[in-house]
């Protein structure tokens, strides 16, 4: 049975509690121009565990992402990944830090003039003095890990849209990262396919005990793999649990966001067309 | 009635004013992020080694081949029409005057001061210039510069030193090679129409042309070149949504390239000849 079936049919959160955190968001506000995207988002993110952030589309969750990632700087509150305010130490410093943290972007986001295994080798040949075929033997064990052996020479063009991502997961984790981040893993694959993603994202968990901050709005995914879900909407979040307590939740927009409602599905017909008629005075 | 016409024409009025407002800050914005590049870019060629990032040379040397190697034949064939035309057009003029053995003086410091750094930086942009806004632009809208951060690839020194250095060092050897193809399709042409021989075309444009015409050019095209690269970026980065967006900003980096190379090849030429 695959791993992910086995957490789908018997769901046992492993045991977290005293983990050290790798991640801890405090108060974070981030804005674009006036708009306020995150408001005072507190999170932890332990060490071993895979931490989905969930939420409709408008929910603040790539920005979030992208705060994490240093590719938005939040207006206030704080970032500390592995012990380091990510937005507060210098570039050397950042760069560094960047080195054990490893990004699978949702589209791949893999260098389009390079074939697969030059995209996997990148990040070694940029910050490793290793030599060329060390390097490469390094790359293609990635490879396998993510089930591309055979593909290296291949240009991301011709590869599928699974395989992309695959080749994404490969070089995100190539220098051997503490903490990986997946940005929308199994969003516009087919079940399948995304499930075999989901599958890979826990054994990265397992096998190399890395911490995984996954960002999806896919509910079935995110019930896969998560160990603890952060439900976010409207730069808020509404809550941080485990699977069983986010399915259990009586929260309003948490149920609506489970049963893909939408707002105005969930109002009284009357009260919808005073809220309409309010907007259009 | 009159006072409602009068708030339109003032309501106008503002629009426009804002309009120009929002464009003047943009363009300013733009300069700043040209300079900020080229600052970065020099930080980078220098510190690059020591803060262990340093510039490729591999991908130096294929951009170098992409904007020169690449470029040779276009900029031969072009090289070679226009020295013909300067030379239908010079003995065209002079013979009002019974003049047109003096053709080579006005082609010779026209094509090493002028056409040769010209033509070549305005070929360069329609096609280095625009294929690197529309890589970088692809780039960004693809993630590529952001798993490049994340990666902890500065992508300044990644992506825009390798082209810059390429371009500085191309683009005047390229435009050294036009001026040099444009003197011998002018002589040729001058060979041919009033019976000139090489021999004494060379001569006389050796005596007429001297190494501060040719240097005149050459750095004139190190402008352009830096020109066209920082425009090329700029647009790029200011990429976005989808392909339609690509195209918007490579057509606007290649407008203004060429426009840019103009207005300052009148500048420097002013400068360095009547200042």
């Amino acid at each position: 049975m695959s791993i992910a079936a086995q957490k789908e049919s018997a769901y046992q959160p492993p045991d977290l509690t005293g983990a050290p955190n790798v991640i801890e968001i405090k108060d974070l506000v981030t804005h674009y121009g006036s708009r306020e995207i995150l408001h005072k988002v507190n999170v932890n993110v332990r060490e071993g565990e895979v931490l989905v952030i969930m939420g409709g589309s408008g929910s603040g969750k790539s920005t979030l992402l992208n705060t994490l990632l240093g590719l938005v700087n939040p207006t206030s509150g704080g970032v500390h990944i592995l012990g380091q305010e990510l937005h507060a130490i210098s570039g050397v410093e950042r760069t560094k830090l960047r080195q054990k943290m490893g990004v699978a972007f949702q589209g791949g986001a893999l260098f389009s003039s390079m074939s697969v295994l030059d995209n996997i080798t990148l990040p070694l040949r940029e910050h490793t003095q290793l030599d060329h075929n060390t390097m490469r033997i390094m790359a293609r064990l990635k490879m396998q890990v993510v089930n591309l052996a055979g593909f290296e020479n291949l240009m991301p063009s011709e590869l599928s849209g699974g395989m992309i991502k695959r080749a994404a997961f490969a070089r995100a984790i190539v220098m051997d990262p503490r903490i990986l981040f997946c940005d929308e893993p199994s969003a516009g694959l087919d079940p399948i396919v995304a499930s075999a993603i989901d599958e890979l994202i826990l054994s990265l968990r397992d096998a190399m005990g890395m911490s995984i901050v996954v960002v999806t709005h896919e509910l079935e995914s995110a019930f896969r793999i998560a160990d603890r879900i952060c439900v976010l909407d409207k730069g808020h979040i509404l809550m941080i649990g485990t699977v069983a307590e986010v399915r259990a939740s009586a929260n309003e927009r948490i149920q609506n966001l489970l049963n893909r409602r939408t707002e105005e599905e969930t109002l009284d017909p009357d009260e919808y067309l005073r809220r309409l008629t309010a907007a259009n005075d | 009635m009159a006072e409602v016409e009068h708030r339109t024409v003032r309501s106008r009025l503002v629009d426009i004013l804002e309009q120009v407002g929002q464009r003047t800050t943009a363009v300013v914005a733009e300069i700043g992020l040209g300079a900020v590049l080229l600052g970065q870019s020099a930080f980078w060629i220098v510190m690059g080694r020591a803060r262990s990032q340093p510039v490729r040379i591999s991908a130096t040397f294929a951009r170098a081949m992409e904007v020169g190697i690449g470029a040779l034949p276009i900029v031969t064939l072009m090289s070679l029409t226009i020295g013909i035309m300067l030379a239908i057009q010079s003995i065209y003029s002079l013979r009002i005057f019974g003049a047109e053995d003096q053709a080579v003086v006005g082609i010779g410091f026209a094509v090493v001061r002028e056409f040769g750094p010209l033509i070549t930086g305005i070929l360069v942009a329609g096609r280095t210039g625009s294929s690197l806004a529309a890589r970088i632009g692809t780039m960004r809208i693809s993630q590529e510069i952001d798993a490049l951060t994340v990666m902890g690839i500065e992508p300044v020194r990644f992506i825009v030193v390798p082209a810059l250095i390429a371009m500085v060092i191309m683009v005047p050897l390229l435009a050294f090679w036009a001026d040099l193809v444009m003197l011998a399709g002018a002589g040729w042409y001058i060979g041919v129409d009033i019976g000139t021989s090489m021999p004494a075309y060379i001569e006389r444009l050796t005596e007429i042309v001297h190494i501060g015409d040719v240097m005149h050019g050459i750095y004139k095209s190190m402008m352009f070149s830096v020109l066209i690269t920082l425009v090329g970026v700029i647009n790029g980065i200011g990429v976005t949504g989808g392909a339609e967006g690509v195209g918007k900003m490579t057509t606007r980096s290649v407008v203004l390239a060429i426009s840019s190379i103009i207005v300052t090849d009148m500048i420097f030429t002013y400068v360095t000849t009547r200042a």
